[in-house]
């Protein structure tokens, strides 16, 4: 205990670290506090990016790493994870307030958040958004500084066969979130891991359904599908009524919860943190499942789940404490065993190489300035997005007051900017349009997207563990019972989904999804 | 009158002859054909830091993702040849991909105009902590004695990583089973974890592992010890001096641009290397530097040449193909 104290004394001390810099007008030496005010510039870029739609961390972090270059590299690091949560803190406002996921792990944002906001809540909605990932977001400070390398034992323990059951569990979740009819959920679930079967065979190089498209070869990116299903498809959506625009922009709204909606909100935060704290340790991306996995369970355990999906603050609450919790925790695989979980933190470790720290279980022993001045960091740079954060939910609140006519032209070209920085293919700005009208085509025939999306990004990593566990098993499918964690997951899955049915068995589930 | 007229006209031509010497007079983009972060992105990236100071216009990175990078190689082939576009191509989309691609719409020997080698990350052996060999030599042993039940990771179907561990199979007449990962750091999870008994992988992710005792580091695949990791004996030193793989990044033209440009790019790049921040960057991940002989556009040339000659038949032997 008192150790962990010492370690975040000096990653406090790190944070506050003055420098002494010569002002170039009058010559004089000014103390700066150099690392907090570039946590400061990365906490806003971060923001700014995650709210324009279509613009990510991934391509933000690659355009400003030259510009680390003349930077120390602690501070070039915390800035750096700064764009990082800012952008997650900023991409749940988007996913409010026009209903595009800037990443996979806002999807279920869109559900009740922008629910919200068409009911007039946006203000409140993106309140209690800020605040639980704030609380989210210190919890798991304290997660990552008193567990953060013993915890590192626990991620090492999931192999392909625990990923495979975990995926499992995370489709069971999905048709567990599903609104309206079960059997179109499952269809698009179905349909979801269909596409994410395009692309190359990782197995065995083949390519598959691509019909000999060069661009198609490496598979649908996810930002692509999100893209255009989310954000085309609402615009193409928009477009065909406008009226449930003018409901948005008409009310504006309180932007402080009031003591109603702190009650309804106090517990899903605590489980989302937890949730979303515990899944974003896991390498191989398991933070994905964070945000789906809170809501799941804030839906399961509420008294009356009809409100899901029609602007419930506990809708909003719980994933994005989970969201930011996870965020906060994927560094603990980067930071104790310089192993990336994700497309950002792999962007982390070249950013940390180009520093010339090489990332791996020796960086918290060798640089223990970075390291803790980095989880120290964290937690300055949520109480920095907190108050950044506050007051600019007015502005953003007030882009809805911008008439849609003006808009969605903007959205539009924020998206084909987006989406072409990712990986610069043409191609893909044509596929946010494709993927735009197929969504359209969807939301009218009453699919939800977000179970195809989730379908897909599961999918992948089913087939590919499932595969790689049966590789290593010479094909014996009894490696998935065998293993005790892999076994306890399946099981989770099974009763998760007798209970799914449950309802259904009774006849209730209709009554009680019927719009 | 006249001479007015033929001030204007010479003062015209000489504005429009010296257009090459003038080169370059706006920015140049450097294609990446990998994710931003992976030793090729941040190879280029230190290049193109220097070089842009040295030539005095920015030096674009471009990462364009896609079919192993044989979409970025075929744009940059495909480009004009002014010395604007310009590729950070590697073992993988400028040799091997002659191998793994049937229908490849370049041919890296003659479809581009070399500049320099830029830097090669050194491949190694690595097992994971608990096989019992203490050696490379005893590793060779144990492979050959229970090559059905072990698995080696890779970064995927013809990656560096999978095609070191293929010519590791050539030499040692094995089959070992290929499990495939998507990229090094998820196979590199996995070796950590003991799932897979080796990987043949760059030193830039595994270098950190070995210093601090998680894996084995049984052989580096290079003529001299790597500084970074110098307990680590060369395939020399063990008995198996045919095991010779680094993974090499090296900045092309598209074919037919002019030599004076290719030369001035060239000069750029030696002054990078030539500089001590560079060079420190460069060797802090691991890198091997081409010495002066192997900094020429014609030594770049002649590697290619080679690294298809010696890859091709290790891809077509394990009948691989990514497409």
């Amino acid at each position: 205990m008192t150790e962990m104290l010492a370690n975040l004394g000096l990653g406090f001390s790190t944070v506050w670290k003055i420098a002494w810099m010569t002002d170039p007008l009058m010559g004089m030496a000014w103390p700066v506090p150099i690392n907090l005010l570039l946590c400061f510039i990365g906490c806003l870029v971060g923001t700014l990016i995650g709210v324009l739609p279509g613009v990510g961390p991934i391509a933000t972090i690659a355009m400003l790493l030259p510009i680390t270059f003349g930077l120390d590299p602690i501070g070039a690091l915390i800035m750096l994870a700064g764009i990082y949560y800012g952008a997650q803190y900023g991409g749940s406002t988007t996913a409010i307030l026009v209903n595009i996921p800037g990443e996979a792990s806002s999807v279920v944002t869109t559900l009740d958040g922008h629910e919200m906001a068409r009911q007039g809540r946006a203000g409140i909605a993106l309140g209690i958004a800020a605040i639980g990932s704030f609380f989210a977001g210190t919890v798991a400070t304290v997660i990552i500084a008193a567990l953060g390398a013993p915890l590192t034992k626990l991620a090492l323990v999931f192999g392909p066969a625990e990923y495979f059951s975990l995926m499992v569990m995370g489709l069971v979740f999905a048709v567990v979130l599903a609104r309206g009819s079960i059997l179109r959920a499952i269809a698009m679930i179905v349909l979801g891991i269909l596409l994410s079967t395009v692309g190359t065979d990782l197995e065995t190089g083949q390519e598959r359904m691509t019909f000999g498209l060069p661009f198609l070869s490496d598979g649908i990116d996810f930002a692509v599908l999100a893209m255009g299903l989310f954000g085309i498809a609402e615009i193409l959506r928009n477009l065909d009524h406008t009226e449930t625009r003018d409901v948005v922009r008409q009310a504006i709204g309180r932007l402080l919860p009031n003591k109603q909606d702190f009650k309804q909100s106090a517990l899903p935060i605590l489980r989302g943190t937890a949730i979303g704290g515990a899944l974003g340790i896991l390498p191989g991306n398991g933070a994905v499942l964070g945000p789906f996995a809170a809501y799941t369970v804030e839906k399961r355990i509420a008294k009356d789940p009809r409100r899901f999906g029609r602007g419930a603050i506990e809708g909003v609450a719980g994933p994005e404490a989970a969201n930011n919790a996870g965020a906060q925790t994927s560094f603990i695989p980067l930071l104790t065993l310089g192993i990336p979980p994700n497309a950002v933190m792999a962007l982390m470790v070249g950013a940390m190489t180009i520093h010339g720290i090489v990332p791996g279980p020796q960086v918290m022993t060798k640089n223990p300035n970075l390291f803790w001045g980095m989880i120290a960091s964290m937690w300055v740079g949520n109480l920095m997005l907190l108050i950044i954060n506050l007051p600019l939910v007015g502005l953003w609140v007030r882009l809805l007051k911008v008439p849609y006519r003006l808009m969605f032209p903007a959205i539009l070209m924020f998206c084909c900017i987006g989406i072409y920085s990712i990986n610069s293919l043409q191609t893909d700005v044509m596929w946010i349009g494709i993927f735009g009208v197929i969504g359209y085509a969807l939301i009218k025939f009453g699919f939800e997207p977000a179970p195809l999306l989730l379908g897909f990004v599961l999918g992948k990593l089913m087939e590919e563990n499932l595969r790689r566990a049966l590789i290593i098993s010479r094909g014996d499918m009894m490696t998935f019972l065998d293993r005790p964690i892999s076994l306890g997951l399946l099981v989770v899955a099974a009763l998760l989904l007798i209970i799914a049915l449950l309802p259904t068995i009774r006849k209730s589930r209709d009554e009680v999804f019927v719009e | 009158m006249q001479n007015w007229l033929k001030g204007l006209v010479a003062g015209a031509l000489a504005l429009a002859t010296p257009a090459l010497a003038a080169y370059p007079e706006r920015n140049i983009t450097v294609v990446v054909p990998f994710a931003a972060g992976g030793a090729t992105d941040v190879i280029a990236r230190i290049y193109a830091d220097h070089m842009s100071r040295t030539l005095g216009q920015q030096l674009v990175v471009e990462n364009q993702t896609g079919a192993g990078g044989t979409i970025a190689a075929t744009r940059v082939s495909k480009a004009a040849p002014d010395g604007y576009t310009l590729l950070m191509g590697n073992l993988g989309t400028q040799a091997a991909s002659v191998g793994l691609y049937p229908n490849l719409a370049y041919d890296p020997r003659s479809d581009f105009a070399p500049i320099m080698n830029a830097a090669a990350t050194p491949m190694l052996v690595a097992a994971k902590k608990d096989l019992p060999v203490k050696d490379f030599r005893e590793f060779v042993a144990y492979v050959k004695a229970n090559g059905a039940k072990l698995n080696y990771g890779t970064g995927g179907v013809g990656a560096t990583s999978h095609l070191t561990c293929l010519f590791l199979d050539t030499l040692l007449d094995v089959k070992v089973q290929h499990v495939p990962f998507r990229g090094s750091g998820p196979a590199l999870n996995a070796l950590l974890a003991g799932q897979i008994d080796y990987v043949c992988d760059q030193t830039v992710g595994i270098v950190p592992q070995i210093q601090a005792g998680q894996v084995k580091g049984l052989v580096a695949a290079v003529k001299t010890r790597i500084p970074v990791i110098p307990d680590v004996p060369t395939s020399e030193e063990q008995g198996l001096p045919q095991f010779q793989a680094s993974g090499w990044n090296a900045l092309f033209a598209p074919k037919g641009t002019p030599p004076e440009i290719v030369e001035k790019l060239n000069a750029a790049a030696r002054a990078a290397l030539k500089d001590e921040t560079v060079r420190k960057r460069l060797l802090d991940i691991g890198a091997e530097l081409p010495d002066e002989a192997g900094q020429t556009p014609a030594a770049l040339g002649e590697l290619v040449r080679s690294e298809v000659e010696k890859w091709v038949p290790v891809i077509k032997k394990a009948g691989v193909t990514a497409n």
